[in-house]
């Protein structure tokens, strides 16, 4: 018994009480990343955001929460229940894993798999099927061509992402998320040294999370709010969740892949003195600024030119920035 | 160098920058949205917003039942009866208010001769029923006594431009 107990059960407990414990934190993240949102929006637009529900407007994304919870959930007559009910929870279960293999610290991972970055896109890949599923089981046009949207949006801008990684691979010499963090603490961020990719990298996180000013396969103006037109309830919590939980997973892919993970700014004594964590906290942080800065400051981008950025600039530069690394890497023996 | 100035500042993403760095000015001015029910906007002493009925410092109603205002009001939104009280004096029996007529343009005010019938400065009257908008004498003189320290400030602040 004893040794079921040590081999199989304890393991067992060990795995489930940590991902509880990244999931919920993660969950309680996604929520005040709402309320961040809301009040960061409103302070660039003179506004004061929430302001009610507990001290400064604290507890609204509870309050948000707690009403979606109580709602009723509405089945369109001529959808396709299964697939209906089943999308939202693709989404949000495909947002979640990803975050087995983040390195929040050094040491600090769930997974520590040594193909963690193709796991990350993996999953972010399969993002896209919930959103189609939504778009089809609902069986309404504006859904349908929000998915449609969603979908071309997705693939698209993999690629250059896709492209964008592989300078970073290069130069780590390695496809663990945590060895690429830890190559950064010799040669230095590399946000520095793939700078045009790093900006590249961030337009296009916030393409593949359908964030504006990318959010057409939401547009309120021509689709009333995309695939999730006919979602209520939990079920369009979990959306909500799923959305905001992959804006948190890209930004904490970038902040591993260019802006050192866990790692202090500079290798001194007052940055030193503050834990791993928290800097990858604050960087993720950071970025996560950077995607409701965005919204607050640019328009939606037309259909065209979406496309027309993903394929005829972002994808060519990121091929030539390729050829540069890799040219850099060889002739001066840098290769890891 | 038109084309190579051009070019530049496409690649350099200077509009982008210009543009955020707009907004990221912006977030720290000063809000301009009030805090609602906790801060509230000043409002003009012609504001016209729920009525009341007054009385004179003795006590006694000061309408009349002239009828003026059930007269003037465009809404049709005022009923007033009236009778001879045992004094002798003429008053109303009735005066109602649907306040879901009301379009609160203030001619009953201007129109009173004897300034008992105004739109006083409160305007968060908001019911939950219909039945709670049909004001009655009684409501609309308990209005005046509740509101009449602001309303006769108001009215004094008023009079120079009457």
């Amino acid at each position: 018994m004893a040794e079921i107990f040590w081999g199989v059960i304890w393991p067992v407990i060990v795995l489930a009480a940590a991902t509880v414990a990244i999931v919920v934190p993660l969950l309680l993240a996604v929520a005040y990343l709402t309320y961040a949102e809301r009040k960061i929006i409103a302070a660039m637009q003179l506004r004061q955001g929430p302001m009610f529900v507990g001290p400064y407007g604290l507890l609204q994304p509870i309050a948000d929460g707690l009403k979606l919870f109580f709602k009723e959930t509405v089945v369109p007559t001529r959808a396709n229940k299964g697939v209906f009910v089943l999308a939202p929870m693709i989404t949000f279960i495909l947002a979640l894993i990803g975050w087995a293999v983040i390195p929040f610290g050094d040491g600090l991972v769930l997974a520590d798999i040594n193909v963690g970055v193709l796991y990350l896109f993996a999953v972010s890949s399969l993002g896209v099927y919930g959103i189609v599923m939504a778009g089809w089981a609902s069986n309404s046009r504006y859904a349908f061509l929000g998915a449609l949207r969603s979908s071309a949006q997705m693939v698209s801008y993999e690629i250059s992402m896709g492209l964008i990684i592989i300078n970073v691979l290069m130069t780590a010499g390695s496809l663990n998320l945590s060895e690429i963090v830890r190559a950064q603490a010799e040669h230095g961020w590399y946000a520095l040294w793939h700078f045009p990719m790093f900006m590249i990298f961030l337009v296009s996180i916030i393409a593949e999370t359908n964030r504006l000013p990318f959010d057409l396969p939401e547009d309120e103006a021509s689709l009333v709010t995309g695939y999730n037109v006919e979602y209520s309830s939990m079920t369009f919590a979990l959306f909500f969740l799923g959305e905001y939980a992959n804006m948190i997973l890209m930004s904490a892919i970038a902040t591993i892949l260019f802006l050192g993970g866990w790692l202090p700014p500079l290798e001194m004594a007052p940055f030193t003195w503050i834990p791993g964590p928290v800097w990858f906290f604050l960087k993720v942080a950071a970025v996560l600024f950077v995607y409701i800065w965005a919204r607050a400051t640019l328009p939606r981008y037309r259909y065209d030119q979406l496309m027309r950025l993903g394929w005829k600039v972002f994808l060519p530069l990121s091929l030539a920035w390729i050829v540069l690394t890799s040219a850099v890497l060889v002739f001066l023996d840098l290769a890891p | 160098m038109p084309t190579l100035d051009r070019i530049a500042r496409t690649v350099l993403w200077q509009e982008l920058v210009k543009g955020f760095a707009l907004t990221f000015r912006y977030m720290f001015r000063p809000k301009v949205t009030l805090n609602y029910p906790y801060e509230k906007g000043p409002l003009s002493p012609r504001f016209r917003g729920e009525h009341a009925l007054r009385r004179y410092p003795n006590g006694e109603e000061r309408c009349i039942a002239c009828k003026l205002c059930e007269a003037i009001c465009p809404a049709q939104a005022i009923t007033i009866e009236a009778e001879r009280r045992a004094d002798g004096s003429r008053r109303t029996t009735r005066y109602d208010i649907d306040m879901t007529k009301c379009i609160y343009c203030g001619f009953c005010e201007e129109a009173c001769p004897v300034d008992a019938i105004v739109e006083g400065p409160n305007m968060e009257f908001a019911a939950e029923t219909r039945e709670e908008l049909f004001y009655t004498k009684e409501k609309l003189l308990e209005n005046g006594e509740r509101w009449e320290a602001e309303i006769a400030a108001r009215l004094e602040m008023d009079a120079p431009y009457r």
